[in-house]
């Protein structure tokens, strides 16, 4: 349909407009960690590394980054294999209570953190787990697994299960199967999903909050104590760090669901 | 590739097999022996049991109850992976994150076959569909046809005593089809394998097959040749589904001699009677019907009627008459006999002996529509 050109620049200023809205807090931040005063003030003021310096000499970063990655890393794995099977089980169960049972799998989406993370905290009290790796592990992966869950899920739903049987016709088994032709065909959305679950624990604050304590700590609870006791501008160039982090995971994890899609159209 | 096929098939019995889903039966007591190398095919309405068949002998469906042997060795419970026997499904079903050489590959790979033989194999088999050069192509390039070859090729590759085909042409159009028929038939000679093939289309079920199973209902209402079904029906469903037809029915009335049958005041005769408790009817080819202006018929048999559509074939023409009761009778004449137009009306004679006598079923129409 064609427009007229007074449309067409309205319409495209209030793009914009939106477009600058959404990023504004990340334009933000990127420049403050090149601030060459320490304060997190907005304009910057003159140029320095030393915040991203900061980062990597103070062992208190660092120790919260490698932490984070440590627990992310479990938790992509964990969360892939659960919600992998998970997914293969509801692919392959009666149409009701595989609805039912994904409802009730994907709840931690929808419960408000903070209400899993007084769950999750009064538990562990109990159970010993504040501010250890399993419990960070453990919480983390009840948050991650619903991505796990829709990826591989969404990639099932188009899995032609009747190239299985076709499989079986020329002498595969039922895991040889698996290996040589459902992996593979549904690998773009396991992959997705790892990088999802990943991206979930890295950056998941809420619950972390709870059940952190000062022996372990993960990357956002140490941006949050950090910015809450002296403003230190350490938080924009870790900040700016995760950025570029999860962009390139999510992008890639979006890529990959993207480029399966296409292939069966 | 030997011309002279050296009977490598395998012969398939099966015995008052029965397959039910709760109170359904998909298959009602189907016993059927299937000679090696022949070429036989399961011919049928949609839910006919051909398919259940089919996926009975690849081991994708287990029996209720019955027996099913394979070259001579009961398969029931063996899964189909341990089976042998090639499979080639309507939908191709070729593994779309490999290449065609991959595709054909598959079955070698999977029973440890070295890789010189493979290649061997997998491009003898490619060659045999004409598909020898698109080995490094990906299915999602390869037009309809071009993607049941491989299929084909795929089914073939691991030397199965017995091929399957379910419908293979069904999604594709009529002249790739017919094409594909023949090739079908030329591969089936050089292999010297059994086929087993699933059709509802009566045309190509008797282009190909040395034999044709009837299927209605669960159950196999005839077996044989093609030349048999058509001339000789066992059944009024088996008369109706292969080739046209058309049915006469009328008060009966039969004496020592033969069977009359009253059609809205005109009484038609056959020189036999029917056996058992069903009303008769009588069943006519287009070809036995001769069409004539009215009061030039001849004979004893003869009914009139209107002409309700009249079709060019270019080998002749078909017409549909619209008879006394209602019923509808279809003729076909020869290019040198008259032309009669739409509304037209006249008199259709046919000798009795040409007449088959057969026991109503008033299902047949149900379940061919």
């Amino acid at each position: 349909m064609e427009m007229k050109p007074l449309t067409r620049i309205v319409l495209g200023l209030v793009c914009l407009l939106v477009a600058i809205w959404l990023v504004a807090p990340t334009l933000v931040v990127v420049p403050m960690s090149f601030n060459g005063n320490k304060s997190l003030s907005f304009p910057p003021q003159g140029f320095s590394w030393q915040w991203y310096e900061n980062f990597v000499t103070n062992p208190e970063w660092s120790t919260s980054f490698l932490n984070s990655l440590k627990v992310a890393s479990i938790v992509a794995v964990l969360a892939t294999v659960l919600g992998t099977l998970a997914a293969f089980g509801l692919d392959r169960m009666k149409a009701r209570p595989a609805n039912l049972l994904r409802m009730l799998m994907l709840t931690p989406m929808v419960v408000p953190g903070v209400v899993l993370a007084i769950g999750i905290y009064a538990v562990y009290l109990d159970a010993q787990l504040v501010g250890t790796l399993p419990g960070f592990v453990l919480a983390h992966t009840i948050l991650a697994l619903p991505f796990v869950l829709i990826a591989v899920s969404a990639n099932l739903e188009v899995f032609d299960r009747r190239l299985e049987t076709a499989a079986a016709s020329l002498g595969a088994g039922a895991l040889t199967t698996f290996r040589t032709v459902t992996l593979p065909l549904i690998l773009p959305g396991i992959l997705s999903g790892l990088l999802f679950a990943f991206a979930t624990s890295f950056d998941e604050i809420i619950v972390s909050l709870f059940i952190t304590n000062p022996y372990l700590k993960t990357l956002p609870v140490q941006i949050f104590s950090s910015i809450t006791r002296d403003a230190d501008p350490t938080v924009a160039a870790v900040g700016t760090i995760l950025l570029c982090a999860t962009t390139i995971l999510i992008g890639g994890g979006m890529l990959l669901l993207g480029r399966e899609r296409k292939g069966r159209l | 590739m030997n011309p002279r096929p050296d009977n490598r098939g395998a012969a398939i019995d099966l015995e008052s097999v029965t397959k039910a889903y709760g109170a359904f039966k998909a298959l009602d007591g189907v016993s059927l022996r299937i000679e090696p190398g022949e070429f036989m095919t399961l011919l049928g309405p949609s839910g006919s049991g051909k398919t259940t068949t089919l996926n009975v002998i690849a081991g994708f469906t287990d029996v209720s109850s019955g027996k099913l042997l394979v070259g001579g060795q009961s398969v029931v419970g063996v899964p189909a992976h341990k089976r042998n026997i090639g499979v080639v499904f309507q939908h191709y079903a070729l593994f779309p994150h490999m290449t065609v050489g991959r595709n054909v590959a598959y079955p070698l790979t999977l029973r440890g076959v070295g890789q010189d033989d493979r290649k061997r194999r997998v491009a003898k088999a490619l060659d045999m569909v004409k598909m020898g050069d698109f080995a490094h192509r990906y299915p999602s390039e390869l037009s309809g046809g071009q993607q049941q070859r491989v299929a084909l090729a795929r089914a073939i590759v691991f030397d199965p005593p017995l091929l399957l085909m379910d419908e293979p042409l069904g999604a594709l159009d009529k002249k790739l089809r017919e094409w594909l028929q023949l090739e079908i038939k030329r591969i089936h000679r050089e292999l010297g394998t059994t086929f087993v093939y699933v059709t509802h289309d009566q045309e190509e079920a008797l282009v190909l097959s040395d034999r044709i199973a009837v299927f209605n209902r669960g159950r196999i209402e005839q077996v044989g040749t093609g030349r048999q079904l058509y001339d000789e029906p066992a059944t009024l469903f088996v008369g109706r589904f292969i080739g046209d037809s058309t049915v006469l029915r009328g008060e009966t009335r039969s004496d020592g001699t033969g069977t009359a049958l009253n059609i809205a005041g005109e009484t038609v005769a056959a020189p036999r009677r029917l056996a058992g408790e069903a009303s008769p009817v009588i069943l006519l080819r287009p070809e036995k019907l001769a069409i004539r202006r009215p009061g030039q018929a001849d004979g004893k048999n003869r009914l009139s009627g209107t002409i309700a559509e009249a079709i060019y074939l270019g080998s002749g023409s078909k017409y549909e008459v619209k008879l006394g009761d209602g019923s509808t009778a279809i003729v076909r004449s020869p290019l040198t006999g008259e032309n009669f137009g739409l509304g037209e009306k006249v008199e259709l004679c046919f000798d009795g002996a040409d007449a088959k006598l057969l026991a109503d079923d008033s299902t047949a129409d149900t379940t061919l529509t």
